[in-house]
């Protein structure tokens, strides 16, 4: 394991996509090696207009076993949800 | 033959015969993402040599394909130059014969983006595009293995050795040349040559790699002379199938 590149997670965002999205990982020398295997592990299918690449180790990760206390108080605050509201046309899309 | 045909021969052959060598390394490279970029690269020349051969087909007018000239020819037929044939031998050499034929086929593609020959034109046009992100890809490489460990530096100045007296005949005009010079059709292999020269200069300082102080050339594939003894290896594996079942398709 000693001798194996740096792990980086891979954004694409696509032909219509307003944002970048997760899509895998893979292995890497270095920042720019990461973005050149990422188009050719992830473009392959014309999938990406633009690339994101983070090296793993700076993501922090909210804990799994923290589920409770984190999420479940918002299930029984159905208000909070914009579904009351019309949203007009002219703001597109949201 | 006429010196157009042979040209485009000499296109296709070129990006046919690496491409499958290259395509050799499909399930066997040190890692899955060096093997998948590896796969891309040979899907590329493949579908480069669709659109060589079935230009070279069309302007033949003898009625063949673009799969007839790939897989019913032999070798004495095929007109690529004799370093794309060389075995892939460890990835260093791998790369290191990618890098020195991305940069020899980035200058000839440049060049005939702009030829008297629109058909021509369009192609080089549209694979273009894949070969600069080829040269990048495997000039990279070059410059992080050559740059790297002591094993990996001396891997890739080995394969630097091997390599370099094939790189002459990529640039040695012949009547073939002269013809598609003088028309217009390609540009001046003397002119590619500086370009190509000041590119992988460049790749080899920063590769900490010393190009050998040589320009003996092996010759003899792109006039289809004489062939190393590799190339009738590749062919019985690529050609097998049409050998044996005739017009079996997919």
């Amino acid at each position: 394991m000693k001798n194996e590149w740096p792990l980086w997670e891979v954004f694409i965002r696509g032909q219509h996509g307003m944002s970048h999205r997760h899509v895998g990982s893979l292995h890497a020398a270095d920042e720019e090696s990461a973005i050149k295997n990422a188009r050719d592990v992830y473009t392959r299918r014309n999938e990406g207009v633009s690339i994101w690449v983070v090296a793993a180790r700076h993501i922090a990760a909210s804990s799994p076993s923290e589920k409770g206390p984190l999420y479940e108080p918002s299930e029984s605050k159905v208000y909070r949800h914009p579904t009351f509201f019309d949203i007009p046309d002219e703001v597109g899309a949201m | 033959m006429s010196a157009y045909f042979e040209f485009l021969l000499r296109m296709g052959d070129n990006t046919l015969i690496l491409g499958h060598r290259v395509s050799e390394w499909c399930g066997h490279a040190p890692v899955i993402e060096e093997d998948i970029a590896l796969a891309n690269t040979a899907l590329d020349l493949i579908g480069q040599t669709q659109m060589w051969l079935g230009l070279a087909a069309e302007v033949e007018g003898k009625g063949r394909t673009a799969d007839d000239l790939a897989m019913l020819r032999d070798a004495w037929d095929f007109r690529n130059v004799l370093m794309v044939e060389k075995p892939n031998g460890d990835f260093g050499q791998t790369l290191m014969r990618q890098f020195l034929f991305d940069a020899f086929h980035l200058e000839m593609l440049k060049g005939l983006t702009t030829s008297s020959e629109p058909r021509v034109a369009e192609i080089a046009a549209k694979a273009v595009k894949e070969v600069l992100y080829h040269v990048e890809r495997s000039g990279d490489t070059v410059i992080g293995l050559g740059d790297g460990t002591a094993e990996s530096h001396e891997r890739m100045q080995d394969a630097l050795n091997l390599m370099w007296p094939y790189v002459g005949e990529m640039f040695a005009s012949d009547d073939v040349d002269t013809e598609m010079l003088s028309t217009g059709i390609a540009p001046d292999l003397n002119q590619l040559r500086i370009a190509f020269d000041a590119h992988v200069g460049a790749v080899m300082a920063d590769a900490t790699l010393t190009i050998p102080d040589s320009t003996f050339a092996h010759k003899g594939g792109k006039s289809g002379f004489q062939h190393t003894e590799h190339l009738g290896h590749i062919l019985t594996q690529m050609q097998w199938l049409q050998r044996a079942y005739p017009g079996a398709s997919w």
